[in-house]
């Protein structure tokens, strides 16, 4: 389909989204991610049976600290598609994009710029 | 049945009288003029008043002085006591201060728990709970002595009574509480609000199969309902309260300023009731900010005058 | 196992606000099991504490640590080698681990990370709920294995008490009246006979009213 988006966005593949623990996300923003998504199967349909739902629980976790310490929770998400859906990954990763750039980079970077 | 106390209320009964409690409810400031004003509109109706220890936890004038108060004013009031706010230190102390009013009633109450109140962030203290304050009342008087176990000068001769709820929880355990309560020494016996009067009478027949009635006055509690709404409040909001649907609606099918007088009239209906009842010997009505109106329900029930003791 | 929750993140902000080293120590047994004070936390709270000073350009060191247990001498001591180095040690574990870090080093602040809440059990993943409150006379024998001084929220000894609905409690329909489940206990063991039993008036001098507790066991002390 040769379908494009963003090359900023690093993709880490893993065998199922329930592998994803709070604590990769959180690492991901300290280290300097201006976001952090993760793309599972669709609802109900985890091979793993409830990986994808173990991971929402995850991200909404980590928005919810991230908003507690000042940084906008919206920077992390979850999306689901089915292994077909070549198109939906385009359109997330483009969303994901948008909503990153509308947000501006990762306040963490502009403090640590500003101390130094 | 013969007299243990000076109780005005237990010589009522000792003498097979019907016998005839309501409650007021102290005033949320320091103001006495309420009780005095409360107690007016009952005084010729009743054998005794209760006066309630801050009902749903919310913050009143203490019980007691109430209760000093309407002694002061000749009549017979029944000390409530709450398990919650004071320890046995305190409970004891407060039955010692009634005792030297000669206020020769007593109460005794788990309470409501203090999140219903306005105080809900309080601490609650149950150092003792409804049935062991029966067993401390009792102790004091017939023992003549502190559960501590020291001799108290002049010991509290007081009735001690406690309360029932017939429709709580689980109903098999109902009748087994009340003994439970009768063992504990009470000597009579407040029940919630009757509105579902066949399964009040269940009840009865549950006390009655065990004797019960013979060892302890059981006074049936009534609660006149005002309007509709305070039906369904009632129904749907007071923990451990029974009224059945049609109760309600008989109320809902008034138009609104006829409610209050089916309300009265309910009542009265429920009185003769449960006036055939045996093992009933008499009423504890509680006219909820409504005292004026229980002349009325006396009368109508055929208990008016009272028996001169 | 004691069972803690988490203070809020805006809460430990204030408390360490103002160190420039500070040292997050969860504790391995009862905190993990609850999953409020473990590895895991740690480090999830570590990682959040120094993104939020991160982005205010305050460069706090946060280091992480996990003890086999806070409420033991021998473990706390594997502390005392890198103590020196913080301002302040932020404890994840229960009130007392907190407290015994806090004597064992007198000249480190030690703040606490986590809410003690009660002795309990863990009914499913996420969910744990109160059994105990350590009233130092257990009378689990006189009503059928169910402790209505940590499950009735007036600590009947002899209830219920009017309140209870449908087998559920007054304050909260969500909780169980424990006088039902002790009736529906003794009833499956045919012994609601034990119920008319009076419980007698409570000695509450071995509970926290007696002041501050201890055990001591000479057999085994060294």
């Amino acid at each position: 389909m040769r379908l494009g988006y963003s090359p900023d966005i690093k993709l880490i593949r893993v065998p199922c989204t329930g592998k994803v623990d709070l604590i990769h996300i959180l690492h991901a923003m300290e280290k300097g991610a201006d976001g952090v998504y993760l793309v599972g199967c669709l609802e109900g349909d985890c091979h793993f049976l409830h990986g994808n739902l173990r991971a929402k629980k995850r991200v909404q976790k980590a928005q919810e600290i991230l908003n507690s310490i000042g940084l906008e929770g919206e920077r992390v998400q979850m999306y689901n598609l089915s292994s077909g859906e070549g198109p939906k990954f385009v359109q997330y990763a483009r969303e994901m994009e948008e909503r990153i750039r509308e947000l501006g980079p990762n306040p963490i970077k502009k403090g640590l710029s500003s101390a130094a | 049945m013969s007299a243990n106390t000076p109780s005005r209320l237990e010589k009522v009964l000792a003498n097979g009288h019907f016998a005839v409690t309501t409650e007021c409810g102290p005033p949320r400031g320091s103001d006495l003029g309420v009780i005095t004003q409360k107690a007016e509109y009952v005084k010729n109706h009743v054998d005794a008043i209760n006066v309630t220890d801050n009902q749903t936890s919310v913050t009143r004038l203490c019980s007691l002085s109430c209760c000093i108060h309407l002694k002061q004013l000749g009549l017979e009031p029944i000390l409530q006591m709450v398990t919650r706010d004071r320890n046995r230190i305190a409970l004891q102390s407060d039955i010692l201060g009634a005792a030297a009013f000669d206020i020769h009633n007593i109460l005794c109450l788990s309470g409501d728990h203090q999140s219903f109140g306005d105080h809900a962030q309080g601490q609650n203290v149950h150092d003792l709970d409804s049935m062991q304050l029966i067993q401390t009342a009792r102790h004091m008087r017939d023992e003549g002595a502190f559960l501590g176990g020291d001799a108290i000068q002049r010991p509290p001769q007081m009735f001690v009574g406690a309360a029932a709820n017939p429709f709580a929880d689980p109903f098999e355990i109902r009748v087994p509480r009340l003994a439970k309560k009768v063992k504990a020494g009470a000597e009579f016996i407040q029940t919630q609000c009757i509105y579902n009067l066949d399964k009040f009478e269940e009840w009865m027949k549950g006390i009655r199969d065990r004797g019960l009635h013979e060892e302890v006055a059981i006074l049936a509690g009534l609660t006149p309902f005002k309007s509709a709404g305070m039906a369904r409040f009632m129904k749907n909001k007071v923990p451990g309260m029974d009224v059945p649907d049609h109760v309600v609606k008989r109320m809902a099918d008034q138009p609104k300023e006829k409610q209050p007088e089916e309300g009265l009239k309910i009542c009265t209906e429920s009185m003769q009731r449960l006036k055939e009842i045996e093992g009933v010997s008499g009423f504890h009505i509680m006219a909820i900010e409504w005292e004026q109106k229980v002349p009325e329900l006396v009368e109508g029930a055929g208990l008016h005058p009272r028996p001169e003791i | 196992m004691i069972v803690a929750e988490q203070k809020p993140i805006e809460e430990i902000i204030q408390e360490i606000q103002d160190d420039h080293s500070v040292l997050i120590l969860g504790c391995n047994e009862c905190v993990t099991v609850c999953e409020a004070g473990g590895k895991k936390e740690v480090a999830v709270l570590a990682s959040a504490l120094r993104m939020h000073f991160m982005q205010q350009g305050d460069q706090k060191q946060i280091e992480e640590k996990t003890l086999e247990r806070q409420c033991d001498s021998e473990y706390l001591e594997e502390l005392r080698a890198q103590v020196d180095r913080y301002d302040s040690v932020l404890s994840l574990a229960c009130g007392a681990g907190v407290q015994f870090t806090a004597e064992k080093y007198p000249s480190t602040a030690i703040y606490p990370g986590v809410n003690t809440k009660f002795i309990g059990v863990t009914e499913e993943q996420g969910y744990w709920t109160e059994r105990c409150q350590a009233c130092g006379q257990c009378i689990l024998a006189k009503t059928g294995g169910i402790c209505p001084v940590s499950r009735c929220a007036k600590r009947l000894l002899n209830g219920p008490c009017g309140g209870s609905t449908q087998g559920k409690c007054e304050i909260n329909p969500e909780l169980d009246c424990a006088w039902q489940l002790i009736i529906d206990r003794l009833s499956s063991l045919d012994k609601l006979d034990d119920y008319e039993e009076l419980v007698p008036i409570k000695d509450w001098s071995p509970d926290r009213a007696g002041g501050p507790r201890k055990v001591v066991r000479e057999d085994v002390t060294s």
